[in-house]
């Protein structure tokens, strides 16, 4: 289980060094994500979860090692040629890093209109059809800091997958939603997965759902990292996969009521 | 061992000016790349000037009337011990455009308008905003920066052309008005000291370099800023102390090279 190569790989990190200061984040991190699945990030605080997407984004660079979307190498490409990469890459943020003085409208159009010679027409009509896809309509002409939490992640995944990337990244895509619209996020993530088979990389605190959600799963530790199918991850004898996975995270909280989550 | 350590605190303390020197000279770089090459932001320029000009309109303008009533007040009871009250257009009028001008409204804009830029950058940065421009392949640089910059150098000689006028008002306003002094006598005394290229020319090139210390300062600090709270307080805080020290420092060479008095 531990470091298996995954059938097919999109993405590929190899013998990946990444620290802050003095902390060392991944010290010879190798893993694959197999295309058109969805792959959830599992791990403690701390463990380089986000940092792992901010690396395949190419928005920070490894210390040592390569980084592979497709054949695209990320490491130490040119500003033009990691552009060219990110044209391939959709990405969630968890606070939807949507453009405050923009409405939504012109946050969702601001990538067709950087990137396309759409006509003012087609520009609307493909942001009405992804704002639709994920629920939301007469939102338009509204603000980021109008929307409730669960709107703005919707519309700013509407905004990730708009020019339909083959690889989607989701840094923490639930957190601090109520539990409704963690089911409507994870329902969406399935269904663009699904329906336009592209490579989806989950970061989430929210084991249950991404549990629920997941093809295969990669768990960081100190110093290492597994990787197998959500279930088999669960069931690993394993000390410190048994043991992190034992700290709650298998349970799913939305079924319990608040005093049956303290009892021993 | 404590001299190792003074030295080695020494070396980290020039290798971190050195650093923030490099980086501020690759983003005036990369800057002035995004502010001359193509595509131009045309509406978004014109919403920063909008933002960073057109808002501070009143706080320059009463400001600007303010120093010149201080200065119309001042000028005319020191000027009329010595029976040469006739020179307070003079005084006044080179008082404000050569100097007084320029260097105020620099500091009025930065602390309004620098401060806000820097603010406004560096929260984009905590809540991942320009993380987000840079993975739809648009360089923040291009869209957020360069329109901010070149706004506060193309607003900085109108307002202060501006707050020279204000002054110049209430000058006339407290002299004449109050003091009962000639108004052709202010007025000629103001025509007679001014010369266009020396100083006028001089106050335009000074606001255009105080203009280009904030621009730069401002988008600096915010787009480096720590992702945090206080990495944004930080960002505003260090663009109005950084900027201000640089515009009165800047001051003295812009005006020795200009060929004022050194």
């Amino acid at each position: 289980m531990e470091a298996s190569p995954a059938h097919d790989a999109h993405v590929r990190f190899d013998h990946v060094r990444m620290g802050f200061g003095e902390r060392a984040v991944f010290q010879d991190l190798t893993c694959e994500f197999p295309r058109g699945r969805i792959t959830i990030l599992l791990g403690g605080s701390g463990s380089g979860k986000s940092t792992l997407l901010r690396l395949l984004g190419g928005l920070i660079q490894p210390e040592a090692g390569r980084i592979y979307v497709g054949d695209d190498e990320v490491t130490g490409a040119s500003e033009a040629a990691l552009y060219r990469i990110r044209s391939k890459i959709g990405m969630l943020f968890q606070g939807g890093a949507l453009l405050d003085s923009l409405t939504i409208f012109d946050n969702l159009a601001l990538p067709l209109r950087e990137h396309t010679d759409l006509a003012p027409d087609a520009v609307a009509s493909a942001i009405h059809a992804q704002l639709e896809a994920v629920g939301l309509t007469n939102v338009d002409h509204l603000l980021p800091g109008q929307l409730s939490g669960g709107m703005l992640r919707r519309a700013a995944l509407a905004r990730a997958i708009l020019r339909e990337p083959e690889i989607l990244l989701c840094d923490e895509p639930f957190s601090g939603l109520d539990p409704s619209s963690v089911k409507r996020i994870e329902l969406l993530l399935a269904k663009i997965n699904h329906e336009r088979g592209i490579t989806v990389l989950v970061v989430s605190h929210h084991i249950a759902s991404t549990l629920r959600l997941a093809d295969h799963a990669l768990l960081l530790l100190p110093g290492r990292s597994v990787e197998g199918k959500p279930a088999e991850l669960q069931r690993s004898e394993d000390a410190e996969v048994a043991d992190f996975f034992d700290e709650d995270h298998s349970v799913d909280d939305a079924s319990l009521t608040p005093t049956e989550s303290f009892l021993p | 061992m404590k001299a190792a350590e003074l030295v080695r605190d020494l070396g980290w303390r020039a290798l971190s000016i050195v650093g923030e020197l490099g980086r501020m000279l690759l983003f005036t770089v990369a800057f002035l790349r995004a502010s001359l090459m193509p595509p131009f932001r045309g509406r978004r320029f014109v919403e920063e000037i909008y933002n960073q000009g057109f808002l501070s309109l009143v706080i320059v303008c009463v400001s600007g009337l303010a120093v010149g009533m201080v200065l119309g007040l001042q000028g005319y009871n020191t000027l009329v011990r010595f029976g040469a009250e006739s020179s307070l257009g003079t005084v006044v009028g080179l008082s404000l455009i050569r100097e007084l001008g320029p260097v105020l409204t620099a500091l009025l804009v930065v602390g309004r308008a620098g401060s806000a830029t820097a603010a406004e950058i560096a929260s984009m940065v905590t809540s991942e905003q320009l993380d987000g421009l840079r993975m739809m392949s648009i360089d923040p640089m291009d869209i957020v920066v360069a329109p901010k910059a070149l706004a506060l150098i193309f607003v900085m000689p109108i307002l202060t052309t501006l707050f020279v006028l204000f002054g110049l008002a209430g000058a006339f306003f407290v002299g004449v008005g109050l003091m009962g002094l000639d108004p052709g006598i202010f007025v000629s005394g103001l025509k007679s000291s001014i010369r266009f290229s020396d100083d006028i020319g001089g106050c335009f090139f000074k606001a255009l370099i105080f203009g280009f210390l904030a621009g730069l300062i401002a988008t600096f600090r915010g787009y480096h800023a720590a992702p945090t709270a206080a990495g944004v307080s930080s960002a505003t805080t260090s663009t109005v102390v950084v900027t201000s020290v640089a515009v009165l420092i800047g001051d003295y060479f812009v005006t020795a090279l200009w060929g004022f008095r050194i």
